[in-house]
């Protein structure tokens, strides 16, 4: 049950920045500096951090996409789908420990 | 002479055999429910490497300017990865909306007015993005060296 209002919540998440990403990345067309300028922003300490949200929505909903798929379309599946919920979020604890301490360290020693 | 001689009523038999419903909505729905999860596969591969390769190869999201995206749209591989990363997440996206919206909006009106913009978001997202990969200029003219990819000058 929260694993499936989560799977909602993140979803809809990824689908909104989705849209203004392409907005943003559509900026090159337009000019490099009007580019830079859109991408500057992201580069602050706030937009960091909301990336490392982003980041945590996107890996939490792709590993309990293929629980759903092994709940699908494995036969022992339904019968495992709570300790798979834990391996989840093992799974989200250890990929978000390997990823944070690098980004963040980017985000707030990396400026030009 | 009556006795005995009961009156067989004609009762239909209480079941029909089994026939298979015929829906008139065809397989709308089967086909959408298994493009989530192919699509989903595909989507983990591809975004797990663009997020790899935009924030953790280097210097991160500080290393990422206009001559970072030429230089990644200079090579095939990275437009048809872009390509199939906006396609696939813009349907699966879009259709994830799509089933939440139909949950929740009871009324018939309010549903059909945020699927008519779920809908226009869809395409214009999808067209522009796609015209940008295939448009795209890495080395505009009159614009400043130093903002260019180094390839532009050399």
């Amino acid at each position: 049950m929260w694993s499936w209002v989560a799977h909602r919540v993140t979803g809809v998440l990824i689908f909104f920045f989705l849209l203004v990403h392409v907005l943003d990345t559509a900026l090159v067309r337009v000019s490099p500096e009007a580019y830079n300028a859109a991408i500057g922003t992201y580069q602050t300490p706030i937009m960091g951090l909301g990336e490392a949200g982003l980041v945590a929505a996107i890996v939490f909903h792709a590993f309990n996409g293929i629980r759903i798929l092994l709940v699908d379309f494995w036969a022992q599946g339904p019968r495992y789908q709570k300790v798979m919920l834990w391996v989840v979020v093992g799974l989200f604890v250890v990929t978000m420990a390997g990823f944070l301490p690098r980004h963040l360290v980017n985000v707030f020693t990396g400026g030009h | 002479m009556t006795h005995g001689t009961a009156a067989v009523a004609k009762v239909d038999s209480p079941r029909s055999p089994y026939v298979r419903r015929k829906t008139t909505r065809g397989n709308y729905e089967l086909y959408s429910w298994v493009f989530m999860r192919a699509s989903g596969v595909v989507l983990l591969v591809l975004i797990f490497g663009h997020l790899f390769v935009n924030l953790l190869v280097g210097d991160g999201v500080h290393a990422i300017d206009f001559g970072f995206v030429a230089g990644k749209w200079a090579s095939p591989l990275w437009q048809v990865w872009d390509l199939l990363m906006l396609w696939l997440a813009m349907i699966h996206g879009t259709n994830g909306v799509r089933t939440i919206i139909n949950d929740y909006a009871t009324k018939d009106a309010t549903r059909g007015i945020l699927k008519g913009l779920l809908y226009l978001a869809f395409a214009v997202v999808v067209v522009l993005g796609t015209l940008v990969i295939f448009t795209f200029d890495p080395c505009p003219p009159g614009a400043p060296a130093e903002l260019l990819a180094s390839f532009c000058t050399a």
